[in-house]
């Protein structure tokens, strides 16, 4: 076996002697790369986004930034990464470094006070930099220029509150936090980044092969981390190993690691295989590799799936979604996931794979209780389908605190289709109000068969406002929680039906 | 113009440049006190034992299992303590404990060769806890009679003959909720000895000097064993003034103890259950107006929730009271305050230090009352601003000085926000949705500068010239992105008249500057700006006269501009590097101390009065957002703010704190709530929102879709440095108008005239229960108000209690 190894800005270093659970942040802040932050050890505020060299969607590569503190070093055997000190160009040892445009933009727009969460904006801000479809609007430039110096600030031409006229999507930024510059000179300075010079290393690096999967087999005292290179491999290794922890993006795990402590003898990951990684469009479902991650899944429907294509922006931040996938989300059970609530809608069903073969399992049986489901030890989630046609009908929401990046207090997921006035089907799914998501199968009987008028709305959402056993906690008391699952039918049918929407 | 206001020719302040760390920022190189510890050979890891009860008395604490982990050195334990076993000043905070006051309290620190193993060790302490009853809410705390430190009363006038003299009176009672810091860098430390087993102590701290002071009686050794530097926090917001000197001591124990380098660093969900934060207050009040809306009395009785112990408290507590007022002249009023012991964290400084608390009160009042007394909020802030040259005073007898500028502000942000054509806008638009409202509201500050306590007001530097020239300033501020250190280089190298190049900065260090003060109260560039002005005077007065020798001029027509020496109407010229080589040829000093103190402070405690503040700093506010009316979800569409920093020392800097600290007051106004365990159940006094994935900051999707801050123009301040004025906390306060709006936009969905309550924070789900409210009517709507009789034959309302956050 091959000795684990990870590219660090350009230098290739072995992984030992880390422990099979030290964290990419923790790795490289003990190489001395100190610019890499903890702010929160949960993927939450950004500090520790990295540059990690992934396949891409447009291109062969994509500079992706993920959360250090969050994915185990081990993960990225044979992988690449750059950090913010990566960006930046020392010519000779002593002199001023040469700013990556980023970076100097950052720096002459006041984009930092105390300079803690700034690296690990500068790393957010370069992967959008290098998204090969960011597209500058005809203007660019202009809006931008305008929007600088004296504080004041609109969006300038050609962009929106959430996108540049440089074609800057702030959602990019969506899991870095600041707490000193309420964010102004931060966007001045994404909506002001130019594109890429031809000669740019990292520009470059995207129109070779991302660096290719390795198998690993990472062990320290008796701890291990394994990838095998096949999907046979790993459920084999699976039947030997039921213990083992299955991770994809790390997401989840990595919280549980930094912040409940928890370490496991065997972690297997699984989001490099092939299989897991495919998307297909049959002629009757959509087929959703499981360890295909968020981003990659939004990117690559293109808003086909309208329903999904509400879901991603929700979910989490980007930096979460560069990671987590559908087969975590489900794999994890939570009853707050909001992958759930919008699969329910859509009917999909999961493929389950052991060593012995497959089967295929509605998600509306899937979970059997708080973060229980019919998932057997030794059995992964291979994909996820989605039937064709789609309900014409969509809506997702989402209640939440705040907009960007927060865990629901409740979300819903309607599908409707409505033929002549009336609800010829309806399936809702709900998440926060139960031990698992689920079905508003009352509500979905109250809407089936009747004209879809405000009193049909009205009577069906009095019906919603009693589904599920929602709780009191600390992100909302049980009454919001019934209340809105009420509201979001009112609020559905207000923008399906008025001309003013809102 | 006072000597210590006026700007020399082609000044360096004034000029807009970024932080002076941008370059390291960016490239991750800027160094944290933690990213210290790669650099450290042989370094301990210190990890705090806390014990997951809300109080219990420590009948044992047994430590041969955690000594038995792999890699563990030591447990620190009370016995350790060779001096005082205290990490306060107030006597009351045993650094460690014999009762667990608050869940998660720590009882002993473990050090391990590594992180691992201290944790590990951490785990394995067994403690014997005798629980003891606990109070976890104000409420509790109230009910029990349970306060501590002083009761301050501040009366003004005569408050029954106010009430007499009233047409409408108001009651109410408000309960609103502190707020975590959230600095991104949480508590961190690194202790050595040196060869003679002095301590030198790392530290993230706002107050290096009184790190030191802990540090020593806890060792029991004398200041000068123990030298505490803080390169860079990263933030502190006032959460690093006074609750990183225990963290520090044990560090500096664990580095005595076993003559090794200790490192400590809260993780987040330690610090988050370990440290103090903003005070959440509890306020009972009655107001009366005339039949114009003029306040004509006041009464009102604020509670602190102060937590386990009295930390900041009393003098937090005391600026609540002097900023009850904001800009409103309130003739008669008696305010009275206490601070109640709870189980929980102790309270401590949080940007505004009550300020926020107190003007919270008076401006949750006037948004409440301001639709029963049928006048447009606005209408009714703008009627009670304090008004120039009518001798008025605060409540607590300060003149207001410079109160034209209060109108200044309010009027000039609502001419460069276009208020009055946005408003009739967001008439039209709220006519034509039924399921989504807007609302403008206009809110100001008023908040004075200068410690309270006249003692804290004084600051120091040590300004050294090299023989070629080059400048090191060191002063006893501290930097935690606030751009002290920006302003301190652009304040140095106007004083001397020499380029900013020149000038370079050492970290914060107590064996440079002794006996400092916070870096709080907004004061650091007030007092270390004059410390470094008095240093670079001095020698600037030194080196004039040696270039008066060379220049064959009076020293008093000599001027160095841009680094040259020119005696006026002479073309012969004197570089700086020569002037400076030529000086330490003559022998003269090349190095001064500076020093600075505020004149004209006074402030009795006792009394509660006195002139405590050097000037007020005001701004105004004008926010517009829009509501949803399914969910209470809400965006801030547009803010505009004037606001007055004086004369700017460093624009760019100035501007950054007014954005910065009106999104963190939003932040602390609308999303960031803390919540915890009030239950009877084996957690007891958890902290629930103990992570950031449940302790929400404000991220992209708060920040202010437009967002226009202007600084007033021709502000000159005659009492500070460079004419300018200290910015760091006023501007969080400016977020009221982002509530007010709310509440406006909330009572857009009932009848004209709604009068709306809104808890605090106002999250979705606040809004939306204040949109429900509003839709059936409202507080009067719903019969909650209360008539009384009243002798001049007029009707008083009343307003019932608002539940609270």
């Amino acid at each position: 076996m091959v000795t684990a190894r990870i590219t660090v800005n350009g230098k290739e270093a072995p992984i030992a002697p880390a422990a099979p659970h030290t964290t990419v942040l923790d790795f490289l802040r003990e190489r001395g790369l100190t610019g890499t932050k903890e702010g929160c050890a949960e993927g939450e505020c950004g500090a520790c986004s990295v540059l990690v060299a992934r396949p891409g969607v447009n291109k062969p590569t994509d500079w992706v930034p993920v959360n250090a503190c969050l994915v185990p070093v081990a993960a990225l055997d044979g992988q690449e990464v750059v950090t913010s000190e990566g960006l930046a160009t020392v010519e000779a040892p002593g002199t001023p470094p040469v700013l990556h445009p980023v970076q100097e933009e950052m720096a002459v727009r006041g984009g930092s006070q105390c300079g803690y969460c700034t690296p690990g904006f500068v790393c957010s801000m370069a992967a959008e930099y290098y998204r090969p479809d960011r597209c500058a609007h005809a203007d660019a430039g202009a809006g931008a220029e305008a929007t600088g110096g004296a504080g004041a600030s609109g969006t300038g031409d050609g962009g929106d509150a959430e996108h540049g006229p440089n074609g800057f999507d702030l959602h990019a930024l969506s899991g870095n936090l600041c707490r000193c510059t309420g964010y102004r000179p931060i966007r001045d300075a994404a909506f002001a980044v130019g594109t890429p010079t031809d000669d740019d290393p990292l520009a470059r690096r995207r129109e070779q092969d991302p660096p290719a999967p390795v198998a690993t087999e990472y062990r320290q005292d008796d701890r291990a981390f394994l990838r095998r290179s096949t999907l046979a491999e790993t459920l084999r290794l699976l039947r030997e190993r039921p213990d083992a922890v299955v991770v994809a993006g790390s997401t989840d795990w990595g919280v549980e690691v930094n912040i409940r402590s928890r370490r496991a003898d065997c972690v297997v990951a699984v989001d490099r295989l092939p299989e897991l990684r495919e998307l297909r469009v049959e002629s009757d479902h959509v087929e959703i590799g499981a360890a295909l991650t968020l981003t990659e899944i939004e990117r690559r429907l293109d808003g086909s799936v309208p329903l999904l294509a509400q879901l991603f922006p929700q979910f989490a931040s980007r930096l979460i979604r560069n990671g987590a996938t559908l087969g975590g989300n489900l794999g994890t059970g939570s009853p707050i996931g909001d992958s759930p609530p919008v699969l329910l809608a859509l009917e999909a069903s999961l493929v389950l794979a052991d060593a012995d073969g497959e089967r295929e399992v509605p998600l509306a049986e899937y979970f059997t209780g708080y973060r229980q489901s019919v998932r057997r030890p030794g059995e992964l989630i291979r994909a996820v389908r989605v039937p064709l046609p789609l309900t014409p009908v969509t809506a997702f929401h989402k209640i939440a605190k705040r907009r960007f990046d927060d865990i629901s207090s409740v979300a819903v997921a309607f599908a409707l289709d409505v033929e002549d006035g009336t609800v010829r089907k309806a399936r809702i799914g709900l998440g926060g109000v139960a031990a698992t998501p689920v079905r508003a199968l009352a509500t979905e009987a109250a809407l089936e068969g009747r004209p879809w008028t405000s009193g049909t709305a009205e009577a069906a959402a009095e019906v919603l406002r009693g589904e599920g056993t929602p709780m009191s906690d600390h992100r909302a008391s049980a009454g919001y929680r019934a209340a809105m699952l009420g509201q979001s039918l009112l609020k559905l049918y207000a923008q399906t039906t008025e001309a003013v929407p809102s | 113009m006072s000597h210590l206001s006026e700007r020399p020719e082609k000044p360096v302040v004034g000029v807009s440049m970024p932080h002076e760390s941008a370059v390291q920022h960016v490239t991750g190189t800027a160094l944290y006190t933690d990213d210290l510890v790669q650099r450290t050979k042989d370094v301990l890891h210190a990890y705090p034992v806390q014990v997951m009860k809300a109080r219990g008395r420590v009948a044992a604490i047994r430590t041969g299992a955690a000594l038995a982990v792999p890699g563990v050195v030591r447990v620190l334990t009370g016995a350790d303590v060779p001096g005082v076993n205290d990490a306060g000043m107030k006597h009351d905070e045993p650094l460690f404990p014999d009762e667990v006051m608050f869940h998660g309290h720590a009882v002993a620190w473990v050090l391990g060769e590594t992180l691992e193993a201290a944790r590990i060790g951490a785990a394995a302490v067994e403690v014997d806890l005798e629980e003891l009853p606990s109070l976890i809410t104000l409420q509790d705390a109230i009910a029990a009679d349970s306060y501590h430190g002083a009761r301050p009363v501040m009366t003004h006038g005569d408050v029954d003959a106010g009430f007499a003299d009233s047409v409408h009176v108001f009651t109410g009672e408000f309960q609103f909720s502190g707020q975590e810091h959230f600095y991104l860098e949480t508590h961190a430390a690194l202790a050595q000895v040196d060869e003679n087993g002095q301590v030198f102590i790392q530290s993230s701290t706002q107050h290096p000097s009184e790190t030191q002071e802990i540090v020593s009686h806890v060792l029991g050794v004398p200041a000068h064993e123990v030298t505490v530097q803080c390169l860079r926090m990263g933030g502190g917001f006032g959460g690093k003034e006074m609750q990183p000197h225990g963290f520090a001591a044990v560090a500096a124990l664990g580095a005595k103890l076993t003559g090794r380098p200790v490192r400590f660093r809260l993780n987040r969900t330690q610090d988050l259950t370990m440290s103090g934060k903003r005070h959440g207050f509890h306020a009972t009040w009655r107001i009366g107006f005339d039949a114009e809306g003029r306040i004509q009395a006041l009464d009102a009785t604020l509670t602190a929730d102060g937590g386990w112990s009295l930390d900041l408290s009393e003098p937090v507590l005391a600026r609540a009271l002097c900023h009850i007022d904001n800009t409103y002249w309130i003739p008669n009023a008696r305010v009275a305050g206490r601070i109640a012991k709870t189980n929980t964290v102790s309270n401590t400084a949080f940007r505004g230090f009550g300020g926020p608390q107190g003007m919270l009160v008076i401006e949750d009042i006037l948004g409440r009352c301001a639709p029963q007394l049928g006048l447009d909020a606005k209408e009714l802030r703008e009627r009670n601003f304090y008004r120039p040259g009518q001798g008025q005073t605060t409540p607590y007898g300060q003149p207001v000085t410079q109160a034209e500028r209060i109108a200044a502000v309010w009027q000039q942000v609502q001419d460069n926000g276009h208020v009055a054509d946005r408003e009739r806008e967001i008439a039209a638009f709220n006519a034509a949705h039924p399921h989504t409202k807007r609302a403008l509201a206009v809110t100001g500050v008023k908040f004075g500068i200068s410690f309270n306590l006249t003692a804290f007001n004084q600051g120091g530097a040590l300004v050294l010239i090299y023989k070629d020239g080059s400048v090191l300033i060191n002063h006893g501020g501290t930097e935690m992105g606030q751009g002290l250190h920006t302003k301190m280089l652009q304040v140095a190298a106007t004083t001397l008249g020499i380029p900013l190049h020149k000038v370079r900065l050492a970290p914060t260090r107590t064996d440079k500057v002794p006996n400092t003060s916070a870096t709080a109260a907004s004061s650091g560039a007030d007092l270390n700006g004059g410390a470094v002005k008095n240093a670079c005077e001095q020698l600037r007065e030194r080196l004039l006269q040696v270039a008066a020798s060379q220049l064959g001029a009076n020293a008093s027509d000599v001027r160095i501009v841009e680094g040259v020496a020119r005696a006026l109407g002479s073309d012969r010229e004197l570089a700086w590097d020569d002037l400076v080589r030529t000086a330490y040829f003559q022998r003269v000093q090349l190095s001064a101390a500076g020093y600075y103190r505020t004149e004209g402070l006074h402030w009795d405690a006792q009394t509660f009065r006195g002139s405590p503040f050097k000037y007020f700093a005001v701004g105004a506010a004008a926010t517009e957002v829009e509501v949803d009316g399914f969910t209470g979800a809400y965006r801030i569409r547009r803010v505009d703010i004037v606001h007055d920093v004086g004369d700017s020392l460093s624009p760019m800097i100035d501007i950054g704190q007014v954005e910065g600290g009106f999104v963190q007051g939003a932040g602390w106004l609308t999303l960031e709530d803390l919540r915890w365990d009030t239950g009877d159940g084996p957690n007891r006094g958890r902290l629930l929102t103990q992570a950031a994935s449940t302790y929400k900051l404000p991220s992209f999707s708060e920040m202010p879709e437009e967002f226009h801050v202007t600084l007033l123009e021709n502000a000159t301040e005659e009492g500070a440095v460079f004419g300018s004025k200290a910015v760091g906390e006023p501007p969080l306060m400016l977020a009221f108008s982002v509530r007010e709006a709310l509440r406006q936009a909330a009572a857009a969905f009932g009848p004209r005239g709604t009068a709306v309550e809104l808890a605090s924070p106002a999250t979705p789900e606040a809004v939306y229960w204040a949109i429900e409210s509003a839709r059936q009517g409202g507080t009067a709507g719903k019969g909650r108000a209360r008539g009384e009789a009243v002798a001049d034959g007029g009707v008083r309302t009343g307003v019932e209690a608002l539940s609270g956050a």
